[in-house]
């Protein structure tokens, strides 16, 4: 219809959109430009300490060089596969905890200081018993991704759990369901959204595990090379994995945003 | 014997500083077929004798008995309807009709095209593979009525289904509800407390007092109006005798509760 009669004022109201979209993308792409010109910049003017801030153009030949002579994706291999895996187990895991105590109400109760202590508890600080129980290894860096997210995924998952509406349950109740079909049925499917934001959640805390514990013990990672790059005062090094990790969160990030959009489209209840 | 019986069903609810009577000593039996309204003001426990009767509930002293069995959990045999549709939104509606008949595990072709031909009947037939938020509230309700009805259950527990609408669409769906389950000859219990619909719908009018919550009156509707769909039955004179008449004794009810 507003194909056939041409409305000014829509149009115009389309026009104002568009403009405003524009100025935003305009602005962050200035953002961009002067954070890294001013950076390159005041390291060139040695307003600050080219050792120690580096600079763009440093960290780009150095990226360059790492890509040409491919060890670069070997360390970024190394480090996605942990974090996917610390993120994924993380979550799947604080799920099935999520299920099992909205299962038994008693062991909720029993639990529910037990759950509030580890989730203060900074469980990096564990890290190093980790890494001597279970070996220097992947596993032990798999461990620390998933032990830094899935008690808050517990948590926030039980509390989605148990804030379903009631009558939802109900409605399976009414027609002879069983518990477990209430669960199939009613609860994990209203709680889809919940799961999938604190998978979003995950993927930023399972970069936080897995890069302390390549810090801790690791011969190859993006955190090993941070490590390494401040062992050897080699500053440009350590921010050139830091901005590969930045590049990398991000783009899980908007992976994990593209899923969400495919599989809760349907949901305004 | 009676097709639905209740022998002085009572209900008491503890909480750390009180025990509450909800209901008290209710009496009373259902023939196969009657459509009855449990009329009363908030608060009777009109809602929480219903859940007894579905078995959602266990009565803390009394008995259900359907048929000569006895109540204890939801049957396979007892529909029940809420006050708001609860179509689950990631399901289609198609998914959301069959649901009952998933989970009793009754998937066949027969009870599958059953519950197409009732979807068929309210007229919502094209919506099928539709999501509830694309629909609108009457539709909606009309779509929980099918998904009630598709295990074909001898009588249906309706707690206020229409308390959610507009009075456009509640005026139609009453008409739909009634004649719907008249055509299939299920037995009904409405609760409401809206005295006009209850007087619109009903074979008979079960008025409850509340603190406890007991049966205070009944009242046979009177034949004209039976043979009427409810948007008639609302035009007809003893529509407005009955409703003045229900009115005095719920004005009663409420004073003794002043009092």
């Amino acid at each position: 219809m507003n194909k056939m009669i041409p409305n000014k004022a829509h149009s115009d109201y389309l026009q104002k959109l568009r403009k405003r979209t524009i100025q935003v993308k305009v602005s962050q792409f200035l953002i961009f430009i002067v954070f890294f010109g001013l950076w390159q910049y005041s390291s060139d003017q040695k307003w600050i300490d080219p050792l120690l801030f580096s600079s763009p153009i440093k960290i780009v030949k150095l990226l360059a060089e790492k890509i040409s002579d491919g060890t670069v994706f070997v360390h970024i291999g190394m480090t996605l596969t942990e974090t996917v895996f610390g993120f994924l187990l993380g979550t799947l895991i604080g799920t099935l905890l999520a299920a099992l105590i909205w299962w038994f109400p008693f062991l909720s109760r029993v639990l529910d200081p037990y759950l509030v202590v580890l989730n203060a508890m900074p469980k990096v600080a564990i890290g190093p018993i980790l890494i001597v129980a279970l070996g220097p290894n992947l596993t032990s860096i798999v461990a620390m991704g998933i032990l830094i997210s899935v008690i808050i995924t517990t948590i926030v998952i039980y509390t989605a759990f148990t804030n379903v509406e009631p009558n939802y349950v109900k409605v399976i109740r009414s027609f002879g369901g069983t518990k477990f079909q209430c669960f199939k049925e009613v609860i994990l499917p209203a709680c889809f959204p919940a799961i999938i934001s604190s998978l979003k959640v995950n993927v930023g805390l399972s970069w936080v595990g897995v890069i302390v514990g390549e810090f801790l013990v690791s011969k190859e990672g993006l955190g090993y090379l941070i490590i390494y790059g401040f062992q050897v005062f080699n500053f440009t090094l350590v921010l050139m994995s830091l901005l590969i990790i930045a590049f990398l969160a991000t783009i899980m990030y908007q992976l994990v945003e593209a899923l969400e959009k495919k599989l809760i489209k349907n949901r305004i209840s | 014997m009676a097709f639905l019986q209740l022998k002085s069903v009572g209900q008491t609810y503890f909480s750390k500083q009180t025990a509450t009577t909800a209901l008290e000593d209710i009496t009373l039996s259902v023939s196969e077929g009657e459509f009855v309204s449990f009329l009363g003001p908030s608060g009777c426990g009109k809602s929480t004798l219903l859940s007894i009767i579905a078995g959602l509930l266990r009565p803390t002293s009394g008995t259900v008995t359907l048929r000569n069995q006895i109540i204890k959990e939801p049957h396979a045999k007892i529909g029940y309807m809420l006050q708001q549709d609860y179509l689950f939104p990631w399901k289609t509606i198609k998914d959301n009709i069959m649901v009952g008949l998933k989970l009793q595990n009754c998937l066949t072709k027969e009870r599958i095209d059953y519950t197409l031909s009732l979807m068929k009947e309210i007229g919502l037939h094209d919506t099928l593979d539709q999501y509830p938020s694309e629909l609108s509230g009457g539709m909606r309700q009309r779509v929980a009525l099918v998904r009630t009805l598709a295990t074909s259950p001898q009588i249906l527990l309706l707690d206020e289904p229409f308390s959610a609408l507009d009075f456009q669409t509640k005026l139609k769906l009453e008409d739909l509800v009634s004649s719907t389950l008249r055509e299939h000859g299920k037995t009904a219990i409405l609760v409401t407390h809206d005295i006009g619909e209850a007087i619109a719908m009903s074979d008979r009018i079960i008025l409850f007092s509340t603190k406890p919550g007991r049966i205070f009156r009944t009242f046979p509707v009177s034949g004209h109006l039976r043979k009427r769909l409810p948007f008639e039955a609302r035009q007809h004179p003893d529509y407005t005798v009955m409703f003045q008449q229900i009115w005095e004794e719920l004005e009663q009810i409420e004073q003794n509760d002043t009092e």
